[in-house]
């Protein structure tokens, strides 16, 4: 693995995950996350990031999935067979796909149910400031129905609901889905100020590699449940078969219609 | 006063009282569908046991009222949290019917099991209020239903708060949403359903007392139940003031139909009245008046 973390906190090192005891997801991933940094994890649909991201959060196990083998450690401590609600009192919130909020409480209960594990008043009260001053548009929804307020908006309930719990550690799950670019560019502002600001380290699963690859320093590529590429972002946004495969260029720096990539011959060299 | 006013007013006033004694009921019902979306065929048999328990430790073993009362909330307490943990978690994520039976037929066992353990026959449960119904004007208002208002009222006022207000009513509402996500913040799940259990316990051991007061104490008790499902649909499934709005409703329609109907038919349109109502409301608002309604984004 490449060593530009200086002090990966937390470390995958080796995970094979099998869901129903028989499908395996996952084989052989590894990969690390520095103190405060931000990680990318890329890939097409169904490359296995959001696995990797509930193998981390304790969440594979609701979906009868398992790590079976290698381990997943948080300051050198092992962390892969707890359960979600013990991985979060270490400090490792997921921000789930999709925008799962939930819809029938209001903005504010929400984000109350992210310092569910913290049990401390005031500091929730000030918590709640905090997630307010960083997505002012919530102030105001505060008091709605979140199922009912825009799809932009309930993607940063999920993720103020999540930093509500005061992470060191934030999985992100495709933020950018289903949300207008304009968005996307406000919402990974924000992340990028938390993890500036509250020193919170992000992993963030994401599809869309040029907008991650913006914000993060390392980052890793999954495909088939394997990681097939890692380096740093620089490196990784240069490289001229995520050029082509994740970020729609070619080598001359045009645009270029995935239907003319050749698809099939270029993945192959990948996993040989 | 003409004296129809005046039967008509006495009328609304009973039913009004009766119909909150009927909103404890549900809230037992509501409690564990919103938590846990298990439908409780059964709310009715822990009325009757919870009555069996009172009249049982009043009648049959001496024990003090309030000791009587005590050991009725402990045991159903007791039960809900055991109930959960032994039968409905294994059924957590098996299909709605899979629970609809298993509480149906846990109906059955709790009416064979209490009278088999307890006592058989019919025993009263005496409460130290008076007899003698209160006299304002037109209306006759019996001690014992104003005691039931009132009780129903303040536990209904008190789950109500529970659920805004409270950091552990907040989770337990997004429990109720979306299990996963409550997991994902560190809720644990599984702990809440046994709480909305023991909850539902808490709230049938008084109205088994309340009930049981006013019906006696027998196997028959258990048929209160029955009246929760036109409350539950009438109000949603899922809301506590819908509970209570149900009840009320309820409470009124059979007093009027009681009232107004049976000198023509002979009597019996209390029992169903309710029902049609519940038929024509689940026609028109299938979630009821004040149930969640699933929140389609387009």
């Amino acid at each position: 693995m490449t060593s530009a973390a200086p002090r990966p906190f937390l470390a995958v090192s080796n995970i094979e995950v099998i869901y129903d005891h028989v499908i395996l997801v996952l084989r052989g991933v590894s990969l690390a996350v520095a103190e405060g940094g931000i990680v990318a994890l890329l890939g097409a649909n169904g490359a296995g990031k959001s696995t990797t991201l509930k193998a981390i959060s304790g969440l594979l196990r609701t979906e009868r999935g398992e790590v079976t083998k290698g381990s997943i450690e948080l300051h050198g401590k092992a962390i892969h067979r707890q359960d979600p609600s013990a991985v979060v009192k270490h400090g490792v919130v997921q921000v789930m796909e999709g925008r799962h909020v939930f819809e029938h409480l209001t903005v504010e209960e929400n984000l109350l149910t992210g310092a569910y594990t913290r049990r401390n008043g005031q500091a929730t009260r000030n918590d709640l400031d905090l997630v307010y001053h960083y997505f002012p548009r919530l102030t105001e929804r505060r008091g709605y129905k979140a199922g009912y307020v825009s799809g932009g908006e309930q993607q940063m309930v999920a993720i103020g609901r999540a930093l509500m719990a005061r992470p060191t550690l934030m999985l992100l799950d495709e933020p950018s889905m289903g949300l207008a670019p304009k968005l996307v560019a406000e919402i990974y502002e924000i992340v990028a100020r938390l993890n500036r600001e509250e020193g919170v380290a992000v992993l963030l699963a994401e599809q869309n590699a040029t907008m991650a690859l913006q914000v993060a320093q390392h980052g890793y590529v999954m495909e088939n449940g394997r990681i097939v590429l890692d380096g740093d972002a620089k490196t990784i946004s240069q490289n001229e078969d995520i050029k082509e495969f994740y970020l729609g260029l070619t080598g001359v720096g045009q645009r270029k219609s995935y239907r003319d990539v050749k698809h099939y011959r270029r993945r192959k060299r990948w996993l040989s | 006063m003409s004296d129809d006013l005046g039967f008509f007013f006495l009328l609304i006033s009973n039913g009004l009282l009766i119909g909150l004694m009927y909103s404890l009921i549900a809230l037992g019902f509501v409690l564990v569908y919103k938590a846990t979306d298990a439908i409780n065929f059964a709310q009715g048999e822990f009325v009757m046991i919870a009555g069996f328990v009172a009249a049982g430790s009043l009648m049959v073993w001496g024990a003090p009222l309030w000791l009587a009362v005590l050991v009725a909330i402990a045991s159903l307490v007791l039960f809900g949290f055991v109930l959960e943990r032994l039968m409905l978690r294994k059924l957590i994520g098996r299909p709605v019917i899979a629970v609809v039976m298993a509480t149906i037929g846990l109906a059955s066992i709790l009416r064979g099991v209490g009278p088999f353990t307890i006592f058989s026959g019919s025993k009263p449960l005496p409460l130290p209020i008076r007899d003698e119904p209160f006299v304002l004007g037109p209306l006759f208002i019996p001690p014992i239903q104003v005691l039931g208002a009132g009780v129903s009222l303040a536990f209904l006022a008190g789950f109500g708060w529970f659920f805004l207000k409270s950091r552990k009513g907040i989770a337990m509402r997004a429990v109720a949403d979306n299990q996963q996500v409550a997991m994902a913040m560190g809720i644990d799940v599984e702990r809440y359903f046994g709480v909305a259990w023991a909850m539902t316990g808490i709230v049938s051991a008084l109205g088994g007392i309340l009930w049981g007061n006013l019906l006696g104490v027998d196997v028959n008790l258990a048929l209160v139940g029955f009246k929760v499902f036109p409350v539950v649909i009438l109000g949603g499934l899922d809301s506590i003031p819908g509970a209570i709005l149900g009840g009320l409703i309820v409470g009124i329609v059979e007093n009027i139909a009681a009232g107004y109907i049976d000198p023509y038919v002979g009597g019996g349109t209390k029992d169903f009245a309710p029902y049609v109502l519940m038929i024509l409301a689940l026609m028109v608002r299938p979630y009821g008046m004040f149930g969640k309604r699933i929140i389609e984004r387009v």
